[in-house]
């Protein structure tokens, strides 16, 4: 279980900015939570600060009761912590099965590479030899970004915009890989994205704005609620929470 | 005759555990010690200076030369020119490799003069890796020239590396491409401490449709100082294409100079070139999977450099 205590981070600068305010969240065993919120609100910058990439200005990070706060990206990989990149980058010269080789060095289970990449829908025999470099485009790099994570034996899986640059079928078939980790293993599973279709993957939907936590609930509540929402962004006067057919008025 | 310091160097430059099979000349401080021709590739010492001529017949198909020079010596200064024949429709494997082990505190040097003829259709492949070692101050100097006329739809691949231990390089290379060649050259090269490396490459494209591709990749660190010139010229309908990155550490130093000019309307040269440091997020994406810093550096060098 991940706890987040009271955790802000201060970006320092000429003008001092925080990102993240006060923040307190569990995540459990075995449940997949979605964090969304408008651009700018702090879900990649909580994304980081979970993995270690950023160290809270104060504030503390439990890991099975554990303060794992001063520990590094290292460290927490090793205690079974994993982050997919939102852009993740690129290494000129390394393989596809060799970075996903790299992800698998640390589990105790026997990984099938090959598996790897059907589970992020791509095909093993054209990838496996590939360059992890700029021959790939950003909706390959972003499912072997996937890939590596997903190899891992983690605790806590960390992905951020998994969505973002897939085309539709291997969409589909990334959702489904979410729910087979979700029903195969205990990793706790944290998705940043916008997207309603992942947010139906949800246990417990988390709303962050502002760098603050906004909502924290069931997914059909937050879903229902979202639905509703009156800050709609429709420039004409809108008939809310009908649905996908709302048809604007006036 | 070859000893167990010997047969280090031999499998650093030329990836030979034992004495290889097919045709070889290996030189040791300065003279031949060992040599084989086979029934397609005869090896003659030059009489006029020092170095010798392969001459490999038309249509050999899938043979290989090892030609590498080992000094262990110090205060040795050995120059030694080698011209190589590569006949009409071959398909070779020449190594020539130099390793230097130098525990003195003189210099050790060795400068090899390359020239070869790849003749009208055939397919060479040229590996060319330097290595040195010992605990002595005494310089090692490695200053290699390589010219490489290519014939009418002969391709030419070229793998010139450097990783290890070598104080000073100067590295020429000319190429010249007749029509239908082509040519790809990989350069590698890592210096450390206060090494010091030049590398100059001068590719000509002088018949129709020849193709040339450059890559080449260094990592330059401590107080190293690494220079390379580029010079690509299209003197006829053909492609051309230089594409060299440096990862910069340290205090080190990186210069790098490129030159694209066109002589042809149909001339395609394209020049490619990036010095930078290891991104962060390189880094952080290793971390995250379980390295630690310094394995992660590691990893990205090693990939980065094969």
């Amino acid at each position: 279980m991940l706890q987040l205590q009271k955790v802000s981070l201060e970006i320092q600068g000429d003008i001092d900015f925080e990102i993240l305010k006060n923040i307190n969240l569990e995540f459990h065993e075995k449940k997949i939570y979605v964090v969304t919120g408008p651009n700018g609100g702090g879900k990649s910058s909580l994304a980081k600060t979970i993995m270690g990439v950023y160290n809270p200005t104060s504030g503390q990070i439990l890991l099975d009761g554990i303060d794992i706060t001063a520990k590094n990206i290292t460290d927490r990989a090793r205690l079974g912590i994993g982050y997919a990149f939102q852009s993740p980058p690129r290494f000129k010269g390394i393989k596809v099965k060799e970075l996903l080789k790299m992800a698998a060095s640390h589990n105790p289970e026997k990984v099938n590479i090959c598996d790897l990449l059907y589970d992020v829908g791509l095909c093993a025999q054209d990838y496996l030899n590939r360059d992890v470099d700029t021959s790939l485009s950003g909706g390959e790099m972003k499912r072997i970004e996937i890939a590596t994570v997903l190899a891992r034996n983690l605790k806590v899986a960390v992905f951020d915009e998994p969505e973002a640059g897939i085309d539709l079928w291997s969409f589909q078939k990334l959702a489904e890989t979410f729910k087979n980790i979700h029903s195969k293993y205990d990793t706790t599973i944290i998705l940043i994205s916008h997207q309603e279709r992942i947010m139906e993957l949800a246990d417990e939907i988390i709303i962050m704005s502002n760098g603050t936590v906004s909502a924290q609930s069931e997914r059909d509540i937050i879903l229902a609620g979202i639905m509703n929402n009156d800050s709609c962004t429709c420039s004409a006067k809108c008939v809310k929470g009908v649905g996908q057919n709302a048809e604007c008025v006036g | 005759m070859l000893n167990a310091l010997d047969k280090l160097m031999l499998e650093k430059v030329a990836d030979l555990h034992e004495i290889p099979q097919g045709a070889f000349n290996i030189r040791k401080n300065g003279a031949g010690v060992q040599r084989n021709t086979t029934a397609n590739i005869d090896i003659v010492t030059k009489e006029d200076k020092s170095g010798i001529d392969v001459i490999i017949k038309p249509y050999t198909k899938g043979e290989s030369v090892h030609i590498p020079v080992i000094v262990t010596e110090e205060n040795i200064n050995d120059v030694v020119y080698n011209t190589f024949e590569v006949g009409e429709y071959s398909d070779v494997l020449i190594v020539a490799g130099c390793g230097i082990h130098n525990s003195g505190h003189h210099k050790s040097q060795h400068d090899g003069i390359h020239t070869f003829f790849v003749r009208k259709g055939a397919k060479l492949k040229y590996v060319e890796k330097h290595y040195g070692q010992g605990d002595g101050n005494g310089e090692r100097v490695l200053n290699p020239k390589t010219i490489i006329e290519v014939e009418e739809g002969a391709v030419v691949e070229l793998e010139l590396i450097q990783i290890k231990g070598i104080d000073q390089t100067k590295r020429d290379t000319e190429i010249r491409l007749m029509d239908n060649a082509k040519l790809v050259v990989t350069e590698r090269l890592l210096t450390y401490q206060d090494q010091e490396a030049e590398s100059n490459i001068t590719v000509e494209l002088s018949g129709v449709d020849s193709s040339a591709q450059i890559i080449s990749r260094s990592v330059a660190q401590d107080d190293s100082k690494q220079t390379f010139y580029f010079d690509l010229i299209g003197r006829n309908k053909g492609r051309g294409h230089i594409q060299c990155d440096a990862i910069i550490m340290h205090n080190a130093q990186v210069l790098s100079t490129p030159r694209i000019s066109a002589h042809h309307s149909e001339a395609q040269l394209v020049h490619e070139a990036a010095i930078g440091r290891i991104e962060s997020e390189q880094l952080i994406k290793l971390m995250s999977l379980g390295f630690s810093e310094q394995e992660a550096e590691d990893t990205i060098l090693n990939g980065f450099l094969k």
